[in-house]
């Protein structure tokens, strides 16, 4: 009993990965109806970036990332302003190719300047520390701090959201763009700042794919993967059920792994599937359209 | 020098010719309407105005100011506020955010505000917090009119506002346009209604295929003079 319920906790911590994960792409398509297929791809290249960081600076992988996430903004809001912009429009096949030759870009340049090795973000002491809570279960202090992580990232979002000018330019945006330039709305300086917050949420999903696990610039399409399963489940534009697609996936994972260690990856995409044929549209689709 | 003026202004999608050359002038304080038939290019006009579909700079000129191909985000904060045909609210957006974010891109000197669109509209009042898409149609129109207010807008264009409305919600919202005029802001409506536009305006333009077909004070057109305007002879 006890060893389930801990395999149960395992798999809703993983799951706050995933919803990192997920966070930074529900957001482009919620906005800018954007699928960055590149996403993976720039939560590998953020953790070389704070990986860089550390070891030219010494720091540990906290303060890299805070280093690293107004560095993060900018290139998000470049890459935005001056290359993704260019490719939005009625078809959605364009921002499709041009992602896509992103995510080739940036492994190969990856590769050429990192090589294939296996890195990590090493952060001492406190990869090895737990939470006892009893009974024989214990929680990772940094399995924790990944799910309070992507708790924190959902509110704070969903805060610009709902509670600020920009927010509701966001939506406005979103909703109907060709009226919302009649509002003042500049769309594409609206979409550039989507994508640069877009990529401080990858700086923060990147700390914690560097602290619990091996990368190496070959991984970043598998996130897009489980990334997508999340937004997907949780519905699309639904930033709380993207945490909560996030949390299915991780926990199906575990608890495949439970049962057998080769289920792992298996189980969280039938989750997904079963998802899929029961509720089409996601947990939590948006309301009103 | 008039507020707003169009010379020989030409509007495309894509290959397609939509406006052949449309001469209007709009004096400050003056109410317009323009009418004609479906696809005489009353909308695609307005559109053009402000910066939706691409127009030569000199084409179009406000306070004698060339305008013409400015960014429609450039244009409203100019002082050309458009009411979409079709309302057009923000689904995900209260009626209440749809109203602030209509003050997005305003000019200073404001004259409107949340408070002052509800006196105008005390329909709105009581449904500030819903969502946009529960209202009815006509107070869709009040919040997309009260919308496009909340910029300060010196030049007004109401695309279609009654169409699809009871004659009695049509009726309130006509009964709003002294208040607006009274605020410093010119209109110019676009009706298919006739009657509606020939009540409202100061003077009248009639469209035919994307070209002016006539122009003049409602008092001095027949209505056999409309009638070959508007249908062609």
């Amino acid at each position: 009993m006890m060893a389930w319920i801990n395999t149960l906790l395992q798999g809703v911590m993983l799951g706050g990965l995933y919803a990192l994960f997920a966070a930074g792409l529900s957001l482009m398509f919620g906005i800018m109806r954007l699928v960055n297929l590149a996403h993976g791809d720039f939560i590998v290249l953020s953790a070389f970036v704070v990986l860089v960081l550390m070891s030219a600076l010494g720091l540990d992988p906290f303060l890299a990332t805070l280093l690293a996430a107004p560095a993060l903004y900018g290139l998000g809001y470049a890459l935005q302003h001056y290359l993704l912009n260019q490719t939005i429009g009625r078809d959605i096949l364009p921002p499709l190719l041009v992602t896509f030759g992103l995510s080739i870009i940036i492994q190969n340049g990856l590769l050429e300047v990192f090589s294939a090795d296996s890195q990590r973000l090493k952060a001492g002491a406190i990869e090895t520390s737990s939470i006892s809570l009893g009974g024989g279960i214990a929680l990772g202090t940094i399995q924790l701090l990944t799910l309070v992580s992507a708790i924190g990232v959902i509110l704070a979002l969903n805060l610009i959201l709902y509670r600020t000018e920009l927010g509701r330019a966001f939506r406005a945006t979103s909703d109907d763009p060709e009226i919302a330039q009649l509002m003042g709305i500049d769309n594409r300086h609206i979409f550039s700042l989507a994508t640069a917050i877009a990529m401080v949420v990858i700086a923060v999903s990147a700390l914690y794919l560097g602290m619990r696990a091996n990368f190496d610039p070959t991984i970043g399409p598998a996130r897009l993967l489980y990334a997508f399963e999340a937004v997907i489940i949780g519905g699309l534009g639904s930033l709380w059920g993207t945490l909560a697609g996030g949390i299915i996936i991780g926990v199906a994972q575990a608890v495949g792994a439970k049962i057998d260690p080769e289920w792992q990856i298996l189980a969280g995409h039938l989750a997904f599937l079963a998802v899929l044929v029961l509720r089409p549209r996601g947990l939590f689709p948006r309301a009103g359209q | 020098m008039a507020l707003l003026e169009t010379h020989g202004l030409t509007a495309f999608y894509g290959d397609f010719q939509a406006l052949y050359g449309i001469d209007l002038r709009l004096e400050e304080g003056e109410t317009l309407a323009i009418i004609g038939a479906n696809g005489a290019g009353k909308s695609t006009f307005l559109k053009t105005v402000v910066g939706l579909l691409a127009a030569a700079p000199e084409s179009v000129t406000f306070c004698g100011r060339p305008i013409g191909g400015l960014a429609a985000p450039e244009i409203v904060r100019l002082g050309i506020s458009l009411v979409p045909e079709g309302r057009r609210l923000f689904p995900s957006l209260s009626v209440e955010e749809n109203l602030t974010i209509g003050a997005y891109g305003r000019r200073d000197g404001a004259y409107w505000s949340l408070e002052r669109i509800y006196e105008l509209f005390p329909a709105l009042d009581a449904r500030r917090y819903a969502p946009s898409h529960t209202l009815s149609g006509g107070e869709q129109q009040m919040a997309a009119i009260g919308r496009a207010l909340m910029a300060n807008p010196r030049v007004l264009l109401c695309d279609e506002v009654s169409l699809g409305l009871a004659p009695i919600v049509i009726r309130n919202i006509y009964a709003a346009l002294p208040r607006i005029k009274a605020s410093g802001a010119s209109i110019i409506v676009v009706e298919q209604d006739i009657v509606q536009a020939l009540q409202v305006a100061n003077r009248v333009y009639c469209f035919q295929e994307g070209r002016m077909s006539l122009e003049g004070r409602p008092e001095e057109l027949s209505r056999d003079q409309i009638h070959a305007a508007y249908f062609g002879a």
